[in-house]
């Protein structure tokens, strides 16, 4: 039986840096993560860009069905390109940003589509409304860093973004795109 | 010698001044404006009105390069000829620089130019905040600037036509055709 043991431990050791190898990617770089958006406004289209955000991240490539991802968008901190529209759509017939600061997304599934393709479904809140939205994402790796690209669109309506005299599509359309990039390592 | 402008140098001469003399208004109209859907439809239509402008002294240039206008009459004084062509160069630079600063201030703001929602004129600088500011200032102080000018320019032609009894307000004229 004894024979054995040296044996036994020499399996153990080796398998553990195995288990510790089931990555994880969950530490957030978010200076390097991006949330843009972009609509058409009088046929042009704009983008701009949310500069405060946080993410959680739990994502092993290996069980995409575990994974987790949810964004807490801060609604105060967006960029338009110009100041005045920024505080226009901070306020009342906007996002309303005094009610309704933060704009969720959660995710409640994710499945492999192939390859370092992904499709994130869950729910999108904004403005006290939630709507279900569906991303693809890609997934690419850079040493123990991984980058997550996706986009999604969504209409203004569904959330009363852009009420009162706003509320019709004619200057600015209904369609919003998201773009999300984020930038994760792996964790200890 | 030819006493008049031709037909396409007048045509062109009063379609623009009809056309600046909106862009001003326009301009200077929808700028006070609170942020709304047809503050934005404003500004789209002063963009597009203001390529066209553009796009009108380019040619009208063209044409003036092509047939020179009538020389000035010998009753106006040596000074009064030069003044005069001087007031006219700063007013074709005007009618280039405006628009010109129109479309950069366009650029750094973000917000692209669309010719009538149809055609994207490029963006030639990127984005960027205090540019952007600092060229809507520029934009706003050449059209002032053009304002006092066309005011003086109208003010002269006015004055050769009545006081001095200068023939030079019929040389532009659309209704007065050239007698050969
Ligand atoms: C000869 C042609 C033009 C004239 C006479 C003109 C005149 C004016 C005037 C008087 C203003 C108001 C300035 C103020 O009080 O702030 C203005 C504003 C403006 N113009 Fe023009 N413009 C011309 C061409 C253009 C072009 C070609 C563009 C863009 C492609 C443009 C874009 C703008 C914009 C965006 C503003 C608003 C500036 C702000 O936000 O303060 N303009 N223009």
């Amino acid at each position: 039986m004894n024979r054995f043991a040296p044996a036994l431990a020499l399996a153990l050791t080796s398998a553990l840096p195995l288990a510790a190898h089931a990555v994880e990617y969950n530490q957030i770089h978010a200076d390097r993560s991006a949330i843009d958006f972009s609509y058409q406004q009088m046929g042009v289209t704009m983008d701009g860009k949310f500069r405060k955000f946080a993410t959680q991240l739990n994502f092993d490539p290996a069980k995409p069905a575990a994974a987790r991802a949810a964004f807490d968008v801060d609604l105060a901190s967006i960029d338009t390109g110009s100041g005045e529209a920024d505080q226009e759509a901070a306020g009342k017939l906007w996002f309303n940003t005094k009610a309704f600061p933060v704009a969720r997304f959660a995710s409640s599934s994710v499945k492999a589509l192939g390859g370092n393709r992904f499709e994130v479904a869950g729910k999108l809140t904004i403005k006290g409304r939630t709507q279900d939205v569906v991303a693809p994402v890609t997934f690419t790796t850079q040493g123990n860093q991984g980058a997550f690209d996706g986009a999604f669109s969504f209409k203004r309506a569904d959330f009363a973004i852009g009420e009162g005299p706003w509320a019709a599509f004619d200057t600015v359309a209904n369609e919003i795109r998201i773009k999300f990039h984020v930038i994760a390592a792996t964790g200890k | 010698m030819t006493t008049h402008y031709t037909a396409t140098a007048k045509g062109l001469h009063w379609l623009m001044a009809i056309l600046l003399f909106g862009l001003l208004a326009l301009g200077f109209y929808m700028s006070d404006l609170p942020l709304s859907p047809q503050k934005l439809k404003l500004y789209s239509w002063h963009k597009w009105a203001g390529v066209t402008a553009f796009l009108l002294v380019a040619l009208r240039l063209l044409w003036r390069a092509a047939q020179r206008p009538p020389a000035l009459p010998d009753s106006m004084s040596k000074i009064l000829q030069r003044a005069s062509q001087a007031g006219h160069l700063a007013l074709y630079l005007l009618m280039i620089a405006i628009p010109v600063s129109g479309w950069l201030m366009s650029s750094a703001k973000g917000f692209q130019t669309v010719w009538f929602g149809v055609l994207p004129i490029p963006d030639l600088i990127g984005r960027n905040r205090e540019l952007g500011d600092l060229l809507a200032l520029v934009h706003q102080a050449l059209a002032l600037l053009l304002a006092a000018l066309v005011a003086g320019h109208v003010a002269a032609a006015l004055k050769h036509h009545f006081f001095d009894q200068i023939d030079i307000l019929t040389r532009m004229s659309p209704l007065h055709r050239p007698e050969n």
